[in-house]
């Protein structure tokens, strides 16, 4: 099929620059890379450009920052010249994107259900029943148990992982077909994680969609991704199948996985990660 | 959904009756509303009818708070004078939440050059203190109670406006601010959707503690006589007329500006009675 093999998402030597009074600096220089229907993983340690790469992607940078590019394209829109306009319809209905914490990414003075509903009353017209159904519904996709009280609650009334179920429902609710999960697990505990994943991971597949997972957990991006992008310094330093994580050859790389415990091989000292100036200019 | 609406009202009533001062405040307020609509029934007089052989008669059983030079029952004009108060404070408030708060939120929400311009503009109001502004507006605009009304209420937004710029900026960044971005809403259903709510419990505050300034405000451009025209009973105006016969008849300023005094004060307390029962912070 071809419409498998075609990136849904292609981005060539992607800078976002940020002006500031001593010159201009970049926190992400020259990205190019592909998503298609697959679950990619960015991996990069705090300040390598892992973010603000989703963000600049939505369109969504800070106001100060500028994005160049010689080419974003989503599906069949160019992000580089899309308007505002357009960008507000692609955003929530065919780009999403998870945000981190869902104790703060949810608005306190509304209820869940209203907040979930409000993605397909914007994007599809749906009167307010019609959208209560489909909430309902799609609470009920995510495993929420009794979705008709959950409706009703407010975001401090539910736990972090039903929270972040809930921000997941409404990042899926429109079915859009890229979603940007920056570094969605963080902020839970690992229980709770495994099942959020498993949750993202069904829904994924089931609708044949493309995912950009940002985080900075080796292992989780090891064993949810099919493929891993490794950036350091705003910079793409290698590109990987997640399978083959264990055979990286960028020292970068090496660095980190041998800086990991692991059962496997338990070590009485770990590996400080050694840097070198030449992996920020290559 | 109504029975928790219900319930919600049915606790703000107690935790109301909980605070005396701001109960107390609630109820002059109740009060107020009460004999401004009841007038006609309270008044036993007509508030405008002239008696000259009547004139500055102190108070008696006929003429319960005495009469003023020209006979007319300052009791009467009191009852009605609170009709025209409240008309006043109320459509203060009315005009000035809606233009305070879209100009302070928008500023606070676009940033950069428009909030520079907005706020810029707010500092000018600001600078003046708020009599002298009102007093040239309504000298500008000719004298009577509309043109009152809005000269109070050129000179009441600038504070909302910055107490809206200061609620927006703190949800600006917040997450789920962006979180609304990203399902694509548009900077009007932000503001309206996510940021109204928020800012709501101060603004109210802000609004019932700001009446007994504008009552006063109005008071006072009455007493100079740009406000409510004679023979319309206005409670500053009252108290200005009756200046001139202090020595004599104590009654005529004594008795309107008791009223003003109580109604503003009754205002500031409710105002800080529902910051405290409001704010989830003093919970």
């Amino acid at each position: 099929m071809p419409e498998q093999t075609k990136p849904i998402l292609s981005v060539k030597n992607m800078s976002v620059q940020f002006p500031s009074l001593s010159g201009v600096v970049s926190a992400v220089r020259n990205l190019s890379f592909e998503v298609g229907r697959e679950k990619v993983g960015i991996i990069g340690e705090s300040g390598s450009g892992k973010s603000t790469t989703g963000r600049a992607i939505m369109r969504l940078q800070p106001a100060t920052a500028r994005v160049v590019a010689d080419e974003m394209r989503f599906e069949d829109v160019d992000l580089l010249t899309a308007s505002e306009a357009e960008m507000r319809a692609i955003r929530g209905s065919r780009i999403s994107m998870i945000l981190q914490d869902p104790k703060y990414s949810l608005n306190p003075v509304m209820t869940v259900g209203e907040q979930i509903a409000e993605t397909v009353i914007l994007h599809e017209r749906l009167g307010r029943k019609a959208a209560r159904e489909r909430t309902l519904a799609m609470l009920e996709r995510v495993n929420i148990r009794d979705p008709q009280r959950v409706f009703n609650l407010y975001p401090h009334e539910v736990s972090g992982g039903m929270g972040q179920r809930i921000m997941i429902s409404m990042m899926l609710i429109s079915s859009p077909s890229l979603i940007i999960a920056d570094e969605p697990t963080s902020a839970l505990d690992v229980t709770v994680r495994q099942q959020v994943l498993s949750i993202l991971d069904d829904l994924i597949s089931e609708r044949n969609i493309g995912l950009i997972f940002i985080s900075h957990d080796l292992n989780l991006v090891k064993s949810f991704c099919d493929r891993v992008i490794i950036m350091y310094a705003g910079r793409i330093v290698e590109t990987i199948d997640a399978s083959k994580l264990d055979q990286a050859t960028h020292p970068y790389t090496r660095g980190l996985l041998e800086a990991l415990p692991s059962l496997d091989h338990p070590r009485d000292r770990l590996e400080v990660l050694k840097r070198q100036a030449s992996w920020a200019e290559a | 959904m109504r029975q928790a609406r219900l319930h919600k009202a049915y606790v703000l009533w107690l935790s109301l009756i909980a605070n005396p001062l701001a109960f107390a405040g609630f109820l002059v307020v109740v009060g107020l509303v009460l004999v401004a609509t009841f007038a006609p029934l309270l008044a036993n007089h007509d508030p405008i009818l002239q008696d000259l052989t009547m004139a500055l008669k102190p108070p008696s059983a006929v003429n319960w708070f005495g009469t003023d030079e020209f006979g007319r029952d300052v009791y009467s004009r009191l009852v009605y004078g609170a009709r025209t108060t409240l008309y006043i404070s109320v459509l203060v408030t009315v005009i000035v939440a809606p233009i305070g708060f879209a100009i302070g939120a928008t500023a606070g929400y676009l940033g950069g050059w428009v909030d520079v311009v907005l706020m810029r503009i707010t500092d000018i109001f600001l600078s003046f203190p708020s009599l002298v502004l009102a007093l040239a507006f309504s000298a500008a605009l000719g004298p009577g109670i509309e043109n009152a009304v809005i000269a109070i209420a050129l000179t009441v937004w600038p504070p909302i406006a910055r107490l809206a710029r200061a609620e927006t900026l703190t949800f600006r960044a917040a997450d789920f601010v962006v979180a609304a971005e990203l399902q694509g809403a548009g900077m009007g259903r932000i503001l309206f959707r996510h940021i109204v709510p928020l800012c709501a419990p101060s603004i109210i505050i802000r609004l019932t503690l700001n009446m007994s300034s504008v009552i006063l405000t109005a008071a006072g451009l009455g007493f100079l006589g740009l406000g409510a025209q004679p023979p319309m009973p206005e409670w500053g105006a009252m108290a200005a007329s009756g200046r001139q016969y202090l020595l004599d008849a104590w009654w005529l300023t004594t008795v309107p500006g008791i009223a003003i005094l109580l109604v503003s004060l009754a205002f500031n307390l409710l105002g800080d009675g529902l910051r405290d029962i409001m704010d989830p912070r003093n919970a």
